[in-house]
């Protein structure tokens, strides 16, 4: 483990991390987001789950800088008077949540089948990868819609609502795969030839024992790369299903949801409702993205 | 394109119950069965699926449940809408974001490309439907500058309704448009740059600066034109996906499209509308698809090889 | 006044933990219709002296000190308008790579017109009429047609020699060639040289060809620089450096070159290159485990492989029909036995399918039609996957690329220790451990590299890492598929020393691939010629060598280059 810890800070990656301000800066943001919206039944000042600590009577209030605002509503207050802040941290955690799971889950399928296509080839990879380029010719969004609205037509009405986040995972992930198995799949297909995966059939090694033990290790590089993109993607298109009003409900809402709920507001001048939850979740996406992109250029060591 | 049948089919066919939801409350056990056999929903599977494909060429995609009015009058009423504004935007993306990349591969290290890139990192970042608010917000209740909605005045030219032709319609354009086109704009930068400093690296281009070529011929004639070949099949995928995206931008601006129509029928499981929908932007890509395959061939002489 | 001269060239290459010095103190000078090579192995700076001539290092590389003399001008430091008038104007550049070097967009045509618009000031239909003499004078048939065509619709042979029209046709002074040889085939290779030599006597331009292979610079150069690590140890004329050489690295490079006129023992000394670690520690068979958990009970068979009529095809066209489908015949009905201890040689040009054969013994492919025979069992008709291992176990195979054939993930003890584990050759753990340290003892890397990645070692290194996990299965049989040919010469030399070592000592039986005849004609017993899938002949490797039977073994023998032709000694 020193070992390891010493290879990493001694390392190019370490080195390339401390040199860009502007990366720390958003792995800090990124870590300090994760951070308060995961703890925010302690950091938010409100529970806006509790009907006990918000009442319509502080509805509509704005920032606290502004004529009218409150020092307790530090952001101002939405139309059922729950305040803005706290809106936005128990939001950013529904977002992250689906963030995070639906990539894990399309990383996990995206894998599997780039594997097994890039390794078996033939018709299985035929067939995979038409799938695949059918559904990619297709963007994530329009995908996502139509699962989540095919999903919202099967089930029955009061299970929809308890059921939207997974619904919104399963959309979500269902429309991101492809991207993981066309990478895994060409990597795979250029691992695969490689001497050393020949080295392991001579040992007489099975299939599957070379495809995990050999092949797996050697094309997570980009997969790692991608899922941090995707990350980013996934929160947008969250927010977007959520804006569009066929995401999570208002009752728990994520920061799409509360850009929708403030969008309703903005010709009457209550622009807060909408325009904190908005730079937030555009603090966020941008933070992930800045991480990405730096792993990206710092694992590829063509573009130095 | 078939495959892409049979999903709109399988969709019309097992999600929702097209009786409970065509007939009202209060039918009975034997008008129910009448509108089925009406429908034609007791014959095979197959049957209603290629008498389902012979329809949709002729562009018959049936009747939408909730408004009782022939999917096909809907899209036709829409669709103009919809293509003057993705067209308008990708024009927007291409114009800007080939020069953009361009210059930043070419100037890796000059302030200017780093501007660029910091600023197409924030386009990325950006969901559409956020721009649109904050476009909406400025130059329409602050500033007051803009319309925020609605196509503005439209001329009908009989088969086609165009907002091309009126001031107000150009003036509801200008944010729906822009607001389509940044992420696409993005899009468009990065991946030029990227695969511009690609090639950049190739043999071809050290010998072509060995031999003294100039810098003008180097990057435009020699490193561009390499550049396009996988560009183009993206910048074609993307295109297509403006139309997509034009969800989006059409319900922030309450823009009467294609988009609008799919999202109020998602909202009410109208089906007929969702399939015709999905088989239509089916057929645009199948397009965009034959599209790039020809440019490749004007590009590419490998693939003219003669057998 | 010399043509170039060069003057105290140093360059660096500055990055985060210090200066790399890539070229030190550089000093030579070339004359008009003279050929100078620049030798060196990988990492000697050769390829960096063309560059920064031309003002190309890549960045961060600068020149830090020294001049660049062309006609007694000083050319370094130009700005980049005037360097332009001088690339390819007046120093032309031919590429290692033929099939990379050119635009595949554009036709010849229109990259010749352009090169000899900007720099001969010639209208449109003046140009195309030199470029088509270019292509000409370059040996291209038909170079009116051929002029219309794309870099794709020519060989790699002919694409090379587009490109020395390409750097031919401004008419300069210089011509830098960079390996520009060295990923041709034998017979080619040979083409392009006397190509390049005419050239020179007939527009007595001055050339500088940039190689590691002593062959091509006995074949073509007028005097010789030999560097190691960005010095230069020694210059002068191509028959004193070497026949007599002066400086011990230039000796032990020499020494190193496999000869092709007679069969040694065993390489000379060739440590002054790369240490090579511990050295090599003999085994003795009788008490080694290496030796003692070998016994498969000894070999009844006069042969221990057999392969007979082996075919193997690659689909070219794919079908639905059978009529309809193309298929390449990789392999063609080839037949050869191997006797136990013997080391079998199996040369070939690329695309002979020398490696398909290889791949189908030890059944990484599986055959079209014939048998593989080991020891005995047709391995073809064996069915489970049980009784395929245990065959396996017995024959194991060296790769070609030291970079790919190792897992980068792994450590070294892993990869050794994974045919042990795997084929459950040793009880505990522990054992296994002491069987790995043992083994990387044996190939001279000492037991504390089994730490270690692979990408902390060099190519040399890492063949012997490959070595090493081959033995671990204690094969009777074992493939050598070039496993020296992506390494520099001295550390061929050792690594043929270690395997003859190892051959020796545990009375390995060997198929030696490669395509290099004088490698072949120091380590192979017998020799099986390929060409195109077929084998062409066979014989015992001394008797093929003085005697050639075939037509096209001949040819092959012609054209190997000979270090020694120059009558040294």
């Amino acid at each position: 483990m020193r070992d390891f810890l010493q290879r990493f800070f001694g390392g190019d990656l370490w080195w390339s991390f401390r040199s860009s301000p502007m990366v720390i800066v958003a792995a800090i943001t990124t870590f300090v987001m994760i951070f308060s919206s995961a703890f925010a039944n302690i950091v938010a000042p409100y529970d806006i789950f509790d009907l006990t600590q918000f009442n319509l009577m502080d509805s509509l209030k704005p920032p606290v800088w502004m004529e009218r605002g409150e020092v307790g509503f530090l952001l101002g207050t939405d139309d059922q008077g729950r305040d803005v802040l706290s809106t936005i941290l128990y939001g950013s955690r529904i977002s992250l949540l689906v963030g995070f799971f639906s990539v894990i889950s399309a990383m996990v399928l995206g894998i599997i089948i780039g594997l097994i296509a890039g390794y078996s080839g033939g018709w299985v990879d035929a067939v995979l990868m038409r799938i695949a380029d059918v559904q990619l010719s297709f963007p994530a969004i329009l995908i996502a819609l139509l699962v989540n609205g095919i999903i919202s037509g099967l089930l029955p009405g009061e299970a929809q609502a308890d059921l939207a986040i997974y619904v919104l995972i399963v959309a979500i992930s269902l429309s991101f795969w492809v991207q993981y198995a066309r990478t895994v799949r060409s990597s795979t297909m250029v691992e695969r030839t490689k001497e050393y995966v020949q080295a392991a059939q001579v040992i007489g090694l099975p299939q599957p024992l070379i495809l995990l033990r050999h092949i797996l290790p050697n094309v997570m590089g980009p997969v790692l790369v991608i899922a941090t993109i995707q990350l980013a993607l996934a929160i947008i298109t969250e927010a977007t299903l959520s804006f569009l009003g066929v995401g999570v409900p208002p009752t728990s809402p994520s920061l799409g949801t509360l850009i929708r709920i403030g969008n309703d507001y903005l010709f009457s001048g209550e622009w807060w409702i909408t325009v904190f939850p908005g730079l937030a979740l555009v603090i966020l996406v941008l933070a992930v993205n800045i991480l990405g992109d730096w792993l990206r250029d710092a694992l590829n060591p063509k573009l130095r | 394109m078939l495959t892409v049948a049979l999903i709109a089919f399988a969709m019309f066919q097992y999600v929702g119950d097209p009786v409970s939801n065509l007939a009202g409350q209060d039918t009975t056990v034997a008008e129910r069965e009448l509108l089925k056999e009406r429908l034609g929903l007791n014959d095979s599977v197959l049957e209603q699926f290629s008498r389902f494909v012979i329809n949709a060429v002729q562009g018959e995609f049936g009747v939408s449940y909730r408004m009782r009015v022939p999917v096909r009058d809907l899209i036709a009423e829409r669709f103009p809408a919809t293509l003057e504004l993705s067209m308008m935007s990708a024009f927007l993306a291409l114009l800007v974001g080939i020069p953009m990349g361009v210059y930043t591969a070419l100037n890796r290290d000059s302030w200017l490309s780093r501007s660029f890139m910091t600023l197409s990192l924030i386009g990325i970042s950006l969901p559409t439907f956020l721009i649109g608010i904050f476009l909406i917000l400025f130059f329409g209740v602050i500033l007051q500058w803009l319309p925020t909605f609605g196509r503005g005045e439209v001329v009908d030219l009989g088969w086609w309704s165009t907002g091309m032709l009126t001031g107000s319609g150009w003036r509801s354009m200008i944010m729906p448009a822009i607001t389509l086109a940044v992420f696409q704009m993005t899009l468009i930068v990065r991946l030029i740059r990227a695969e511009m400093l690609e090639v950049l690296r190739t043999d071809y281009i050290k010998f072509a600066r060995a031999r003294g070529l100039s810098e003008r011929s180097i990057s435009f004639s020699h490193a561009l034109k390499n550049t396009l070949v996988p560009v183009i099949t993206i910048i074609g995928l993307q295109i297509g996906s403006l139309i997509a995206f034009a969800i989006i931008t059409e319900s922030v601006f309450q823009w009467p499209g294609m988009g609008l129509l799919f999202i109020q029928a998602i909202g009410e499981v109208d089906i007929p509308i969702m399939s015709a929908y999905l088989l239509l932007i089916g057929f645009v890509f199948v397009v965009i698809n034959l599209i790039v395959d020809i440019l490749y061939y004007t590009i590419d002489p490998r693939l003219r090889v003669e057998k | 006044m010399p043509l170039l001269q060069i003057r105290g060239m140093r360059v660096e290459f500055p990055s985060r933990r210090g200066s790399v010095t890539a070229v030190r103190d550089v000093n030579f000078e070339l004359e008009s219709g003279e050929i100078l090579g620049i030798v060196g192995e990988s990492g000697a700076g050769k390829s960096t002296i063309a560059n920064a001539i031309l003002g190309l290092l890549e960045p961060p590389g600068i020149m830090s000190r020294g001049e660049v003399l062309l006609d007694g001008e000083c050319i370094d430091g130009l700005p980049i308008e005037l360097m332009r008038k001088i690339r390819g104007k007046r120093i032309g550049m031919i590429f290692q790579d033929p099939l990379t070097s050119l635009n595949p967009l554009q036709t010849i045509e229109e990259q010749l017109v352009e090169t000899i618009k900007i720099h001969l000031q010639f209208g449109e239909s003046e140009a195309q009429k030199h470029a088509i003499s270019m292509l000409e004078q370059v040996g291209i048939p038909d170079p009116d047609i051929r002029i219309k065509h794309y870099p794709h619709q020519f060989s790699g042979g002919m694409r090379q020699r587009v490109v020395i029209a390409l750097s031919l046709c401004a008419n300069p002074e210089v011509i830098l060639a960079d390996e520009p040889t060295t990923a041709l085939d034998v017979s080619i290779q040979a083409q392009i040289l006397d190509l390049m030599r005419r050239l020179v006597r007939e527009t007595g331009v001055g050339m500088i060809i940039i190689t590691h292979d002593m062959g091509v610079i006995s074949e073509i150069c007028d005097r010789v620089m030999v560097m190691y690590r960005g010095d230069v140890v020694e210059t002068g004329p191509t028959r004193k450096i070497l026949g007599n050489p002066d400086h011990p690295y230039t000796r032990s490079l020499i020494s190193a070159v496999p000869r092709a006129d007679r069969r040694m023992d065993r390489f000379p000394l060739v440590e002054y290159i790369e240490a090579a670690g511990t050295p090599h520690k003999p085994i003795d068979v009788q008490d080694h485990w290496l030796g003692k958990a070998r016994n498969f009970g000894g070999s009844k068979n006069e042969f221990l492989v057999s392969v007979k009529d082996l075919e193997m095809r690659f689909t070219t066209v794919r079908s639905m029909f059978k009529s309809r489908r193309r298929y390449l015949k990789a392999v063609d009905r080839v037949s050869f036995d191997i006797r136990p201890g013997e080391v079998l040689g199996l040369v070939g040009e690329s695309g002979s399918g020398k490696s398909t054969v290889a791949r189908l013994i030890c059944g990484i492919y599986k055959p079209y039609a014939g048998q593989v025979v080991f020891d005995g069992t047709d391995l073809t008709s064996l069915g489970s996957r049980r009784q395929i291992n245990i065959y396996r176990r017995q024959m194991q195979m060296i790769f070609q690329d030291p970079f790919s054939s190792l897992n980068a993930r792994m450590r070294v003890a892993d990869i050794v220790a994974e045919p042990i584990r795997f084929h459950r050759l040793a009880s505990s753990n522990k054992e296994v451990l002491a069987i790995v340290d043992d083994l990387l003892d044996h190939v001279g890397l000492g037991a504390a590299a089994g730490k270690k990645f692979p990408h902390e070692f060099s190519g040399g290194q890492r063949q012997r890492i490959s070595i090493a996990r081959a033995l671990a299965t204690r094969p009777r049989f074992l493939i050598c598929d070039e496993p020296t040919s992506a390494l520099d010469v001295s550390i061929q030399a050792q690594i043929l020393n270690l395997l003859k070592d190892l051959q020796e000592e545990l009375q390995l039986t060997m198929l030696f691939i490669s395509h290099d005849l004088p490698v072949i004609r120091q380590v192979c017993d017998r020799v099986a010629v390929m060409r195109d899938g077929k084998l062409v002949e066979e014989a015992k490797t001394e008797d093929l060598f003085n005697k050639p039977q075939n037509e096209y073994t001949a040819h092959l023998l012609k054209l190997m280059p000979r270090l020694h032709s120059h009558g040294a000694k």
